[in-house]
């Protein structure tokens, strides 16, 4: 917990923050192809197919760990927002600004692979699966918290009323998950679970090396994110400086 | 207490002159009540299945059209600001705002549901299930709502940013109100499950909404 | 490598999340590349252009 704290306060400086990142990203890059990689070429040639499902179980590998990840981004912005809050991190709002299209981009591809996943096993696209409607639901907390943060104008404020949306939408979606689960217990139609219940130690392996190679891809993702947002901002803060030297500079005498 | 009583007597006594937030509710409420069985055709069995569901969704659009202006015009008149620097605490002065919602708006969509419920050709014994399932559940559409409002209070247009914003948030109250009435008509144990998880919803959001919009709020007023 | 016979959905899935990650990944280097170089227009240009002026 100490060690978090003091490597937050001292990335607190976007200066710092750059220059750590810069090291990281290509480490962050190189790691991540190959864990993605080598957990490919356990999916494609190490493992077996599924015994009810066949090869189509091979879509979990890259289904599991977007569902994953859609959660776990979604966490990063409610825990950066809350730094924005109530610690006023500097770099806070960044990290949720970068995150949320990420966040965005791997809970769709959680929904499509899901449900090209599903079509083979179900006949059918979409079938209301509990797990995939609540990260339906989950892509729509994402868009929201992009929609109004495009809304509002004044970028500190958007970043406090954005941060302000990302912590009740952490609140309430253990309430909405639990409400979807409920609804699928009490429908008179059984509707099937998606995921293996029962997974085989050669199926859990790819699993776990996907999963992994995935989050670090993430991260690699949401560092240059990051880093995109810095250099925007100091563009508008160039900017503001030029325009207002440029003011100065109408306003003397002509030589 | 007296001031927090004050102010939702006033937004009561406003809303009850203005009437025509509320005016446009229940018109939007008929409308998309009526829109569905032209729509599905003359099925009256499949109708009247659905018609719970109809009825709890239409009401969540409904009550979304109000919800937009709930802090607008006291934003906009500088009301919000002496309001928030009055006597009574920013939470209180959006819970006043929200229990003035339900009593103005809900209430009355409420009031309409099974009315429209006829057009539906609803079970003659979901009508008293249904009422109960919105009185218990739609306090947190109000008190939820306020939060949606506090967020999108400056966005001129902000009508379609707040549904966006407050649908994901009102799933559970919808889900849980759906499953009380099917199992109340079905016969199933878990009518009381649900109700009670309907009204924890609705309890949860009267206590933690008004924070979460209130801070939302002294944002928007420095 | 055999697939089964839902291999179209399996090669369909994959290509969903390569595409959708290479657009990504291109969209963000782009996106740096283009603040780098704005930052460094207005560095060469606006302050120091004010300066050359007197």
């Amino acid at each position: 917990m100490l060690v978090m704290q003091s490597l937050t306060q001292r990335l607190a400086n976007p200066s710092n923050f750059m220059a750590l990142s810069a090291r990281l990203l290509p480490w962050c890059w190189v790691v991540a192809a190959g864990l993605i990689g080598s957990g490919l070429y356990l999916a494609f040639f190490g493992s077996p197919p599924d015994y009810q499902q066949g090869q189509t179980v091979k879509i979990m590998y890259i289904h599991v760990p977007a569902a994953w990840l859609s959660m776990l981004i979604y966490t990063l912005i409610a825990l950066s927002s809350f730094g924005l809050l109530v610690f006023r991190h500097p770099l806070a709002d960044v990290s949720a600004k970068a995150a949320a299209p990420l966040g965005a981009t791997f809970t769709f591809l959680a929904l499509a692979t899901g449900s090209l996943w599903g079509k083979p096993m179900w006949g059918t696209f979409w079938v209301w699966d509990p797990r995939l409607t609540s990260v339906l639901i989950l892509l729509f907390l994402y868009l929201g918290l992009i929609a109004l943060r495009s809304s509002i104008e004044d970028e500190a404020l958007a970043a406090k009323l954005t941060a302000v949306l990302s912590l009740v939408g952490i609140a309430i979606l253990p309430v909405i998950k639990f409400s979807v689960e409920w609804n699928s217990l009490h429908q008179p139609a059984s509707v099937m679970r998606l995921g293996a219940p029962t997974i085989h130690a050669s199926l859990l392996w790819p699993l776990f090396v996907m999963a992994l190679g995935m989050t670090v891809l993430f991260t690699a993702l949401q560092l240059k994110a990051m880093r995109n947002e810095i250099l925007r901002r100091r563009v508008k803060a160039l900017r503001r400086i030029a325009a207002t030297s440029a003011a100065d500079l109408s306003q003397q005498p002509a030589e | 207490m007296r001031a927090l009583w004050e102010l939702v007597r006033r937004d009561i006594v406003i809303a009850w002159k203005e009437g025509g937030t509320l005016g446009v509710a229940l018109g939007f409420y008929l409308v998309v009540v009526v829109l569905l069985p032209l729509a599905l055709g003359p099925d009256l069995n499949l109708i009247a299945r659905i018609a719970p569901a109809v009825l709890w969704v239409a009401f969540l659009l409904s009550a979304l059209l109000s919800l937009g202006r709930l802090f607008e015009a006291d934003f906009e008149d500088g009301s919000l600001d002496v309001l928030a620097t009055g006597s009574l605490p920013l939470e209180a002065v959006v819970a006043g705002k929200a229990v003035a919602h339900w009593l103005t708006t809900a209430l009355p969509l409420i009031a309409l549901a099974p009315v429209l419920g006829l057009l539906l050709n609803l079970r003659p014994d979901a009508y008293g299930v249904l009422v109960a399932t919105m009185l218990a559940g739609t306090p947190a559409v109000s008190f939820l709502g306020a939060i949606g409002a506090a967020l999108t209070v400056r966005t001129r247009r902000g009508g379609l940013l707040i549904g966006l914003l407050l649908l994901p948030l009102f799933v559970p109250t919808l889900i849980f109100g759906i499953e009380a009435i099917g199992a109340a008509l079905s016969d199933a144990d878990s009518f009381a499950a649900s109700f009670l998880l309907l009204l924890a919803v609705s309890l949860a959001a009267m206590v933690l909404a008004p924070p979460a919009a209130a801070g939302a709020l002294r944002f928007q007023l420095q | 490598m055999e697939l089964g016979p839902h291999a179209v959905y399996i090669w369909s899935a994959y290509g969903v999340v390569v595409v959708t990650l290479a657009a990504l990944i291109g969209w963000l280097v782009a996106d740096g590349r283009r603040q780098q170089r704005l930052i460094e227009e207005i560095e060469a240009r606006g302050l120091g252009g004010t300066r050359s002026r007197r």
